[in-house]
């Protein structure tokens, strides 16, 4: 556990949004994962890119499924209704909900468990209906909250504390995304906030799926030598892109970044590392070129970071349904039951 | 077996033996049309394979100036068109009965039998001749035995032409052809045969207010009139129709006349598991929403059942159930997922059913399931079934109450929250075990946290005993307001009976034709919903011995009856049926007499 205290009073000085609410009303419960999860991390960069956002926190809806990191939609924005969905399902729950009401901000908080084996159907398909919602997969490799099993993400070769080999190859989740059609798709590490904020941000703002991929070392099972997922790897072969020029918004995550610029990092932990900025003509507009990119570059052993893929033109699941702007929730009953008259051309046609 | 006496007027069965695919539907829904239009009370069973096209597909019509609408097994009128099935549908009819097939060939000894009169129609020479286009010939066939059968048995050709011209409407062409082969089946069967057959109707005055409807249309027609805006599902025979019907019918009524936009959403899901996740997920966010499914489909959904049901979420299903276990009979009727629907998921749950009879209350139970989900902020799942939901009952001219407004259940608004100190999800403050809820996106004060894992009466995670158990036992309370609201059950009452009979769903034709022809009176009980009445208790009580009457092999319904009630179980008989065919009222008047045969005996 980790013991955040968190005074209940916010103190003069404490920095105001364009709502008048400070970076309090974003916070959420407690924490109960282990100290130095890489999931609370993920939880801190949600506060404040909500925060920076301006985003009401009632008009929030955290979705999750179950695992460590499906817990952490209980750690952030306490003012906006949540749901635990059952293990691998979230997506599911999001669409409904979406779907109903498309004028929220959907968060959705996946393990690498949760949405790569239990859930590769949900995950796969939320995909390609392009569902408007922010999907983050804190990604750790192993099934954290069932103690230490491998997931479908752990790297071929690397093992548990225990020293058993995983041996079947992994899944990709941004490389899966890119090939279902995801229309943002973009990885980060969880130690690095200065990127995972204005991805967060980018991915809320974006219309459409949004997949960030986050790694998320798990220090209790999965921060060890043979791990792959372990902060100390992680720092070592990340590989950032550009992104600063495909993101809507652009304004409000520009601050953030000095476009081509050698990029260093405060992590959350107070270690700096430094993410190289690589290939300038890299071009987050071409699946196909975002695939070999982080393949080419995974064969190095370096995992690129940042936003690999951008389409903002493609039709979420509102636009394909033709359904009114009006969310379906706020729709009155007259506008909905055909009248007792219907019923007549109902009995004639069944004469 | 059955006889086909002397004279049956307005009461016998004609089975229809076709190729699936062949497009006879349109031909043998326009015969069985033609006989109800004449005012006639009929009732439709389509027996059909789990297949798209080639194999035999068979459709009865049972004519019963009673009203009675139950299966009989009987065939005084066999119409064979299936040349792969034409022994086994001249071994089906009836002593004294009629075959009439098609004589373009010769048919050698497979004619042989003497019981029965048979009508020859050389229906595919004459349509060969008459027609040029190949497609014509095949479906022309059928049209020209409707002329045949319409002047055998003397149906009025006024109202079958009547008819037609309502399925091609504005199609002259096919009006024509149509026209053209029912009249040659009409002149040969009246030059070549002893016009009217004994088996044969006269108009009547019992339909006038009634039409012939499937079941899923008209639960998909009270979706719509409940105002269910958000529905998702996945392919499966026989729950596809519902969700067809309510798309079609969406289409119609639910359009935004300006925009064009749609005022509904529908979505195929992946599988049946992310359909019940959908319909939580829009439900939760404060729309009404549903899906359809069959038994293969709720096994999959029963994670989520029993997250909606601690989580206290509403939901609606619509299980159109068909013959089990496991892929089972697609294309057949069981009422075989009942203890699998009551108990849906692990540890303690109990979920609201509704059992729906006829296309009638699955259009009433249709709409009233969503008040319930949201009154009781739990799934309720609509029980009906492949012949309830797939074959065209007599129904009557459906009604809405224009006053009606959707019962949102206990909702706490915006303003209210704005006054409100502190708001807590599962708090029963009403004491009905029933806690106030709020939509996302209301207000701050509204937010809360739902799950699945253990939380207490705040709505906050818990795994402390005193708070955990708290919520279980007001989920009991919850269940004991449940069984006020729910249908109550529907009793028919014999003087002098002091036996009764009890059946849920589609049972209930063949039970009500069998309370007539049984020797001795019995009184009938049919239950409408899960957790049972009061008055389910008391029947069981007044009766010496109590008949259940179902259509599966276990004894689902009694199980339930036992487990739910205070019941000695041997006053219970069993009356099981569960070939895939509907029930008919010989299976209950055999059953009970047997079971009363051998209680004699002992
Ligand atoms: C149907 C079902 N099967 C198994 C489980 C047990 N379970 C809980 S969490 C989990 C794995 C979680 O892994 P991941 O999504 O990677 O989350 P992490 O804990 O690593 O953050 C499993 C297998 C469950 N809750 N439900
Ligand atoms: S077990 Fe791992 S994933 Fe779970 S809380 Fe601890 S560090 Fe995080
Ligand atoms: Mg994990």
């Amino acid at each position: 556990m980790s013991y955040i205290t968190k005074p209940k009073v916010a103190y003069a000085g404490l920095n105001k949004n364009k709502l008048g609410l400070t970076i309090r009303n974003y916070e959420g419960g407690m924490s109960t994962l282990c100290a130095g999860c890489g999931h609370d991390s993920i939880t801190a960069a949600l506060i404040q890119a909500c925060f920076e956002l301006n985003i009401p926190p009632e008009r929030a809806a955290k979705m999750s499924g179950i695992g460590c990191s499906s817990k952490t939609p209980a750690y952030f924005l306490n003012a906006a209704h949540g749901i635990n969905a059952v293990h691998g399902r979230m997506p599911a729950i999001a669409t409904g909900a979406n779907a109903a009401n498309r004028n929220l901000y959907y968060i959705g908080v996946s393990g690498d468990g949760d949405s790569l084996s239990i859930g590769l159907g949900p995950f796969a398909h939320s995909i390609r209906r392009n569902l408007n919602m922010l999907y983050i997969i804190e990604n750790n490799g192993v099934y954290g909250l069932t103690k230490g099993q491998f997931s479908a993400s752990a790297d071929m070769g690397s093992t548990t504390p225990k020293g058993q080999l995983n041996q079947q190859p992994p899944i990709d989740p941004v490389l899966l995304a890119l090939s279902l059609g995801g229309s943002f798709v973009a990885r980060s590490f969880s130690g690095d906030k200065e990127q995972l904020v204005p991805l967060i941000k980018a991915g809320l703002t974006h219309k459409g799926f949004a997949l960030l991929d986050v790694i998320s070392p798990c220090v209790t099972f999965n921060d060890h030598q043979g791990s792959t997922k372990s902060y100390a790897y992680t720092r070592a072969h990340s590989h950032e892109t550009i992104h600063t020029d495909f993101i809507p918004h652009a304004d409000e995550i520009k601050v953030e970044y000095d476009e081509g610029a050698v990029v260093p990092v405060q992590l959350h932990d107070g270690s700096q590392i430094l993410l190289r900025k690589v290939d300038p003509d890299y071009n987050p507009k071409d699946p196909g070129d975002a695939i070999s990119y982080i393949q080419h570059h995974h064969e190095k052993g370096e995992i690129v970071t940042g936003l690999l893929y951008l389409d903002d033109n493609a039709r979420d699941l509102h636009a394909v349904a033709n359904t009114t702007d009006q969310p379906l929730t706020e729709l009155s009953y007259d506008k909905l039951c055909p009248g007792a008259k219907a019923l007549e051309d109902v009995f004639e046609a069944y004469r | 077996m059955h006889k086909t006496e002397k004279d049956r007027l307005n009461d016998f069965v004609i089975r229809l033996a076709n190729v699936n695919g062949t497009g006879s539907a349109t031909a043998n829904s326009l015969l069985m049309k033609s006989i109800f239009r004449m005012g006639i009370p009929v009732v439709a069973k389509n027996f059909f394979p789990s297949n798209i096209q080639g194999l035999p597909t068979w459709y009865e019509i049972r004519i019963s100036k009673d009203g009675y609408v139950s299966h009989t097994g009987r065939v005084d009128l066999m119409v064979a068109m299936n040349a792969q099935t034409y022994i086994q549908d001249r071994d089906d009819v009836s002593p004294g009965g009629y075959l009439l097939y098609d004589s373009s060939w010769p048919r050698g000894d497979k004619l042989a039998r003497d019981d029965i009169t048979l009508l020859g129609i050389p229906l595919s020479k004459m349509c060969n001749e008459a027609f040029t286009d190949a497609r014509e010939r095949i479906l022309m066939k059928n049209v020209g035995y409707v002329g045949a059968v319409a002047a055998l048995i003397e149906i009025d050709m006024n109202v079958v032409r009547g008819q037609l011209q309502k399925t091609f409407a504005n199609k002259e062409q096919l009006m024509a052809a149509n026209l053209r082969a029912m009249q040659l089946g009409y002149d040969y069967a009246k030059e070549h045969f002893d016009c009217p057959l004994p088996i044969r109707v006269k108009a009547m005055d019992k339909t006038d207010d009634y039409m012939m409807i499937d079941g899923n249309t008209a639960a998909a027609l009270g979706c719509v009139y409940a105002g269910a805006t958000f529905a998702a599902w996945y392919p499966i025979t026989p729950s596809t129709s519902l969700m067809d019907a309510f798309a079609r019918y969406c289409e119609r009524y639910r359009k935004d006349s300006d925009s064009g936009e749609n005022r509904y959403c529908i979505v195929q899901a992946e599988d049946e598991l992310a359909a019940i996740g959908m319909v939580i997920g829009a439900s939760w966010t404060g729309a009404r929403a549903f899906t359809s499914t069959s038994g293969p489909g709720i096994s999959l959904m029963t994670e989520f059942l029993g997250f909606a049901y601690y989580a206290e979420i509403p939901a609606v299903i619509f299980d159109v159930q068909r013959g089990g276990p496991s892929t089972g009979l697609p294309t057949r009727t069981q009422q075989a997922d009942l203890l699998a629907c009551a108990y849906a998921s692990h540890g303690d749950t109990r979920h609201v059913l509704l059992f729906p009879a006829n296309p009638e209350e699955c259009f009433y139970f249709g709409a009233e399931a969503f008040d319930l989900a949201e009154r009781l902020q739990t799934p309720v799942i609509v029980l009906s079934d492949l012949d309830i939901g797939m074959n065209e009952w007599m129904c009557p001219r459906l009604k809405w109450d224009e006053s009606y407004q959707p019962d949102r259940g206990k909702i706490i608004s915006t303003e209210e929250l704005e006054k409100l100190e502190d708001f807590y999800r599962y708090e029963d403050k009403d004491g009905d075990g029933i806690c106030y809820r709020t939509y996302p996106g209301m207000h701050p004060k509204g937010a809360y946290f739902t799950r699945g894992s253990g939380h207490n009466r705040y709505g906050g995670y818990t795994e402390d005993p005193v708070e955990y158990q708290e919520v279980l036992d007001r989920l009991l309370r919850k269940a004991r307001t449940a069984r006020k609201l729910v249908p109550k059950s529907v009793v028919l009452k014999r003087r002098g009976a002091t036996s009764g009979i009890i059946a849920i769903g589609s049972s209930d034709g063949a039970v009500r034709e069998a309370l007539d022809r049984l020797d001795k009176p019995m009184d009938y009980l049919r239950i409408r919903g899960f957790p049972f009445g009061h008055e389910v208790q008391k029947f069981i009580d007044a009766h010496e011995q109590i008949f259940v009457v179902e259509q599966n092999r276990d004894a689902q319904l009694r199980s339930l009856l036992t487990v739910e009630l205070d019941v000695n179980k041997r006053k219970l008989v069993s009356v099981l049926h569960y070939d895939g065919f509907p029930i008919g009222a010989d299976h209950v008047v055999d059953g009970i007499n047997d079971a009363l045969k051998q209680e004699s005996a002992a």
